[in-house]
């Protein structure tokens, strides 16, 4: 394909993607505003006025780029995951996989997805938040790298899961079982400096630590881990990450038989 | 000038040790109208399947006008539409949408394909069920719409597999006259079916393939010249006689007005006609008994068994 032709079915592709999760906002937008504001409420206004500081900071201010980028991680995800799946599940996908377009190109449209329900969803969360804390930006450069970084992230962790997903239960298993633990253990409810030195250690292999604390960094210039090596990790998981999920669409693992 | 398909040594071991194609060799010429036919898992599909990269060969080579997908799968790809069995689209999507999608996913900008849409949906019959979702469609429909779908981006190899199963008559007949239309434009077809007569009316050229394998490949005429005998069913204008022969003839009375006629390779119509004529007999209409490629059909797979 010629790069313009390369173009129309990446824009084919995002127009998709981001049609389908407009077309459903109660089940891919609104959840995720009502789900924070419970957030907000419950454990920085209620709960967090009897904690006082954290990291410097009052408690729901330490909350707050927690839970958004939490929103950001879950909605990547699932907005890839499900539709990916979905069209494994309704053959749909060997529209595509019988046309021409290249592999990366199918990755990007997949993942373009993710990335902008990552990014609404994280202006819809910051809007609702912003009605319980009074939020300014530290960097925006980090604040925005970071969104993008995470959300191509887990947009492709949410497409390699949907690969090797055979039923709709498969693609509930990793988000119930690994990407909410590791999101309550990385960090965004508390400061690694509260952990024991050996569950700080352990915690350092956690992704979300990485894209939690650099995110805080940008919302709120504090952060437990070094900003520069945070964003050196998550580069590095995006980049094994996008290259697994590449391998699994050119040797057409669980795709063609 | 390169043909439309040529395949070579075509093998497909499955996971679970299935041998689905033994090494197949296939040659479809530009413009032609091939009936790719053999009874349920005798590798039509998996044959499809591998040419449209939905399945991975285990051994052999596929060229598609000349281009081996090996080598450039996009650009054999460019030349293929393929038009499934089982239904493969997003049900929930529009019949434009669908049609969009599989345009753009060919790099055909969003103008162009409109055009085509518009040109697609009237021949197919579907241009009121533009904006309805898909799966608002009836089953006839639905096949309608993967045609258009396949032809969207303006194949010149187009492979249909199964096309008519579950569409009504009528419906069967436009599909068959549009399939004329645009094999005379000059796309080459290559057709799946169980409706045999459909394969004897539409397709030039012919493969039989049973247990993976190729039965035989060769022009449809030269198959059913291959016919060793014929039963004629003909109806007479009046009661026929109980003691009714013809010399050189099997006849069997099937009732007062029909009679069934065994015609061997080698014997002439015209001197059953004639001794017929001779009794009396006023012959008003006649057919075959059996569709002749569903004999020939039946005889090759007893054959090769």
């Amino acid at each position: 394909m010629t790069p313009y032709e390369q173009w129309v079915a990446l824009l084919t592709l995002m127009r998709k993607e981001i049609r389908r999760y407009t077309r459903i906002w109660t089940q891919t937008l609104l959840p995720s505003a009502i789900t924070m504001s419970l957030y907000f409420l419950i454990f920085g206004n209620l709960i967090g006025s009897r904690i006082g500081e954290m990291g410097g900071v009052s408690y729901m201010e330490f909350v707050v780029p927690g839970l958004i980028m939490m929103a950001i991680v879950t909605n990547s995800y699932a907005n890839v995951v499900s539709s990916f799946f979905g069209s494994k599940f309704n053959n749909s996908i060997e529209e595509l996989l019988v046309s021409p377009t290249p592999n990366h190109i199918i990755l990007l449209g997949f993942v373009s997805g993710g990335v902008s329900r990552g990014m609404l969803v994280a202006v819809i969360v910051t809007l609702v938040a912003s009605l319980f804390v009074d939020l300014s930006i530290h960097s925006y450069i980090v604040v925005v790298a970071v969104v993008a970084m995470t959300s191509i992230l887990f947009s492709l962790c949410g497409l390699i899961n949907a690969v090797f997903a055979n039923t709709f239960d498969d693609i509930n298993i990793v988000p119930a079982f690994v990407l909410t633990p590791l999101t309550y253990l990385g960090g965004v409810f508390y400061s690694l400096d509260l952990l024991p030195e050996f569950w700080a250690t352990v915690s350092q292999a956690n992704p979300l630590v990485y894209v939690v604390n650099a995110f805080r960094y940008g919302v709120l210039g504090v952060s437990d881990v070094s900003v520069g090596f945070a964003f050196a990790m998550i580069g590095a998981f995006t980049l094994v990450a996008y290259w697994y999920a590449a391998h699994l669409l050119k040797t057409g693992r669980r795709l063609r038989t | 000038m390169p043909p439309a398909l040529e395949i070579a040594g075509l093998e497909k071991t499955y996971a679970n040790g299935l041998q689905a194609l033994k090494g197949i060799d296939l040659q479809v010429e530009k413009g032609d109208f091939f009936a790719l036919l053999g009874p349920n898992g005798a590798g039509k599909s998996t044959t499809i399947g591998v040419i449209c990269s939905l399945v991975q060969k285990s051994a052999g080579t596929v060229r598609v006008k000349g281009i081996d997908i090996d080598e450039n799968f996009a650009g054999a790809k460019r030349h293929l539409g393929v038009v499934p069995q089982e239904f493969n689209f997003n049900v929930f999507e529009s019949v434009e949408d669908i049609l969009i999608h599989q345009a753009g996913y060919y790099g055909i900008p969003l103008k162009t394909a409109l055009g085509r849409i518009d040109l697609y949906l009237e021949k197919l019959g579907l241009a009121d069920k533009r904006h309805v979702r898909a799966r608002m469609l009836s089953g006839g429909m639905k096949r309608r719409l993967m045609i258009a779908r396949a032809l969207i981006h303006e194949p010149s190899v187009l492979i249909l597999d199964e096309p008519t199963a579950g569409v009504d008559i009528e419906m069967r007949r436009s599909m068959y006259n549009f399939l004329c239309e645009i094999n005379a434009a000059g796309t080459t077809i290559i057709l799946t079916t169980h409706y045999l007569e459909e394969a004897e009316s539409l397709c030039r050229n012919i493969a039989i393939i049973n247990h993976g394998k190729i039965v035989t490949n060769t022009s449809m005429k030269n198959l059913l010249r291959e016919l060793h005998r014929e039963i004629f069913i003909l109806d007479s204008r009046e009661t026929l006689p109980q003691d009714l022969s013809v010399q050189g003839f099997t006849i069997t009375r099937k009732d007062d007005y029909s009679i069934e006629a065994q015609i061997d390779r080698g014997q002439d119509l015209a001197e059953l006609m004639a001794g017929l004529h001779q009794r009396g007999v006023s012959i008003i209409s006649m057919r075959n008994r059996e569709n002749r490629l569903e004999q020939m059909f039946v005889s090759l797979l007893e054959q090769a068994s």
